[in-house]
């Protein structure tokens, strides 16, 4: 047996690049979030003055529609393996558009916290690490959305086709994980700590 | 210059100007995406950073080496030892990693280049800049007044004294968000290095397979996935504090100075981990080609590793014994920090058991590596007597601390990545470094290495606190920091004759061949330098050492090896 002959049958698989990526940028991006959800939880109940936690309304609408947007990314996954753009393109879209209700949501809530409640992000504590940690995941939302409406443009351009579904489905695991988060937050911020 | 065309296409200097031409050389440094070039870039970056901080170190030795000294007023001290913390760590620690990195990875094992070249750039340039942004502050901070901007609440910069109130202008301001932006860079480094090491690999390139070097920066690029990232939050918080007047480490408003601390340790410690692994993966490269022997224990050095990856993230706290933790907190970061001492004990082991019966061959390199592992095996030593919390109250903030972590950083990382610059450089030119510097280089920066670290030790016990811009005659510190700074000056020397090797071999050095070391790692089958593309076609790799196995056809590793 030879060296070289014995060696060249063997399968050689690797991992996906583009998915070691993004699973990599994921495991750093928890580390953030961990830093910011044990700051918050640390917090709770320590302002010195000002309004507390129980000045929220649980955001149930919101949350049904980001939890809903991680389902609608993945059937446009599916459609783009067998190749569907059509059918790509409007789950893509209703994704992008959960998210933009999502978004919307937060800023009427944020508004009514400004505004009615006088909470800001210099009032207390409190102020603090809710803006910070739900301006952090939204922050997320806004990128992932960028990223999002990148690919519909190309979508309606013409240029996604099959071979690429490897790539979107990278891109969509950085919005399962902001879904995921948003799970964390929402147990954290308006479950466990009102 | 000829005045008459030859007849070569793109016959140099012909019809272009000297200026032009050299326009066009930097413009393909600039633009390039080559994981060879930016290897060079990051290197090169991190070696003037040596400098600069490493002047900044002079300085501070020159200002305590006589009690009651005046050179350095006490607000420059701060910005001097501030400013060599954090470019020791951040510009020359994290970049020389990810330079020899960049350079490596690929060439080990077997890639044309990393996974993403134009990520790779990126992250390169986010670094550059980030340096620059942080040392911009001496000029940009209130602009020209003097030296008097840059940042000064030391490398930790803890909570409160970062707050508004306490440091009004911009420095602090320069020296977060030039972290954050460095952190960036540093991620998109990491992503990349795990991304290649583990889709990049050439055929028969198992993981087990892998050189320990690259195994090391995947270690060591996961851990940075976890540590630099809590930074980058902490720095965001402090950002919101100062900007939008936050109150997370506002004591005033329920803010708590501690978590600054427990969020920069975590951070912390483990960072010096992340800066260690490299440094174990060159000496796991160079003892076993300068001992003749295949690396004692290769499965173990990679589970030590990994281990010492785990066991560094639960270890934070023993920076803080001091602050009055509770006892079981004290028990906890103890004993996890005394754990340690067992994967890198496991290490050391190996590597004197690769040395034990081989034919040892005391070039530059090797002396750099064996000077280490003594170094590293003291430096462990005295970690461990930090580790017991009642011997820490009594040094805390001592010199005994500022020794015990330059014999990890000097005395480990630095004299290993000596050792890499000499072992790498005939690969890198294509000429090898002169060893008559080599040796004088190695001697001086040992014998100066010593005088200043091992002293300090005793300045510590003496009861000398860290970072203070001088003191009193009569408290019997005199001799023995003339000593220290006497030690540091010797080191500089060294330093200097090292950059004096450099340039100078890289003109009239003796040319190198594909492999002046008779390694084995597939780095040293291309051509010195090597081609853009690395290798002409994809290799093949049946063993952990591929080039043992053609140079002994005879007695091959793949028969023997598991």
């Amino acid at each position: 047996m030879s060296a070289t002959s014995a060696f060249a049958g063997e399968p050689w698989r690797l991992p996906s690049r583009g998915r070691v990526a993004m699973l990599s940028l994921i495991v750093g991006e928890s580390a953030i979030f961990t830093i910011f959800v044990v700051a918050y939880i640390y917090y709770i109940g320590r302002s010195t003055c000002g309004p507390s936690p129980q000045i929220l309304e649980v955001p149930w609408f919101n949350t049904i529609c980001l939890l809903s947007s991680s389902v609608s990314i993945l059937l446009a996954e599916r459609a783009i393996e067998r190749g569907r753009i059509r059918a790509f393109a409007s789950w893509w879209g209703l994704t992008m558009l959960l998210g933009i209700v999502f978004l919307a949501g937060t800023a009427t809530e944020w508004k009514r916290l400004i505004w009615t409640d006088g909470l800001d992000i210099r009032t207390n504590l409190f102020g603090t690490t809710f803006y910070s940690l739900v301006g952090l995941h939204a922050t997320h939302v806004v990128v992932g959305l960028l990223m999002l409406s990148l690919v519909m443009i190309f979508t309606l351009l013409g240029r996604v086709e099959e071979r690429h579904a490897e790539r979107i489905q990278v891109l969509s695991l950085y919005w399962h994980f902001v879904d995921a988060v948003w799970v964390v937050v929402f147990t954290v911020v308006y479950i466990v700590g009102r | 210059m000829a005045d008459q065309t030859l007849p070569i296409p793109g016959a140099l200097g012909v019809g272009r100007s000297r200026g032009a031409a050299l326009l066009e050389w930097l413009h393909t440094w600039v633009i390039t995406v080559d994981h060879k070039k930016l290897g060079i870039l990051y290197i090169v970056y991190a070696l003037f950073f040596l400098l600069v901080a490493g002047s900044e170190a002079m300085a501070i030795r020159i200002q305590l080496a006589i009690p009651n000294n005046h050179l350095l007023s006490p607000e420059l001290y701060n910005e001097f030892f501030t400013m060599h913390g954090t470019t020791m760590v951040f510009l020359v620690g994290m970049t020389l990693i990810f330079g020899f990195g960049n350079y490596l990875v690929p060439l080990m094992i077997g890639a044309r280049d990393m996974a993403f070249p134009r990520l790779n750039a990126f992250s390169f340039w986010m670094s550059a800049f980030g340096g620059l942004l942080l040392y911009f502050s001496f000029i940009g901070g209130f602009g020209l007044y003097g030296m008097g901007a840059a940042p000064d609440v030391t490398w930790w910069a803890y909570a409160p004294l970062t707050e508004r109130a306490f440091s009004p202008g911009h420095n602090t301001d320069y020296w977060a968000i030039a972290l954050i932006v460095m952190g960036f860079g540093t991620l998109g480094a990491a992503i990349n290095t795990l991304a290649t090491a583990f889709s990049m690999r050439c055929r028969g390139m198992t993981l087990l397979r892998m050189p320990l070097f690259v195994w090391l920066m995947v270690v060591a690029s996961a851990d940075t996935l976890i540590v630099i990232t809590p930074l980058t939050a902490a720095q965001v918080m402090l950002i919101i504090d100062r900007y939008l007047g936050g109150h997370f480490f506002d004591t005033q408003a329920g803010g708590s100075a501690t978590v600054w601390m427990h969020f920069f340790w975590i951070f912390g410690h483990p960072e010096v981990y992340v800066l260690i692994l490299p440094a174990f993966g060159i000496a796991s490269e160079v003892i076993p080609v300068f001992s003749r022997k295949a690396i004692f224990g290769y499965p173990a050095m990679v589970a030590a590793s990994v281990g010492i990856a785990f066991v560094s993230l639960s270890v934070w706290a023993h920076h803080m014994f001091t602050i009055g933790m509770t006892s079981a907190s004290n028990a906890f970061f103890a004993l996890s920090t005394m754990m340690v001492g067992i994967p890198t004990g496991i290490k050391i082991f190996n590597w004197v058991a690769t040395m034990w019966g081989g034919k040892i061959r005391f070039a530059t390199p090797m002396l750099f590596c064996t000077a280490f592992l003594f170094q590293f095996l003291c430096a462990g030593l005295t970690g461990i007597m930090l580790a017991v919390a009642p011997w820490d109250w009594q040094l805390h903030n001592s010199y005994f601390v500022v020794a015990h972590f330059h014999y990890t950083l000097t005395g480990s990382f630095v004299f290993c990545f000596f050792a890499a610059i000499y072992y790498w450089y005939p690969k890198i030119t294509g000429r090898m470094l002169s060893e008559t510097l080599g040796k004088w280089h190695f001697w001086l920066f040992f014998i100066g290495f010593h005088m200043t670290f091992d002293t300090m030790h005793f300045l510590g016990i003496l009861g000398m606190p860290r970072s203070i811009y001088t003191y009193e005659p009569d408290r019997g510190w005199t001799t023995l920091n003339m000593i220290v700074s006497v030690g540091g000056l010797i080191q500089a020397v060294a330093v200097l004759i090292l950059v004096w090797n450099i340039v100078d071999s890289y003109m009239h050095g003796r040319s190198a061949g594909n492999d002046p070391w008779d390694a084995w790692t597939l780095e040293w089958s291309t051509p010195s330098p090597p081609p853009p593309y690395n290798f002409a076609t994809e290799p093949v790799v049946r063993s952990r050492r591929p080039l043992w196995d053609i140079k002994h056809p005879e007695d091959p590793d793949w028969k023997y090896e598991l």
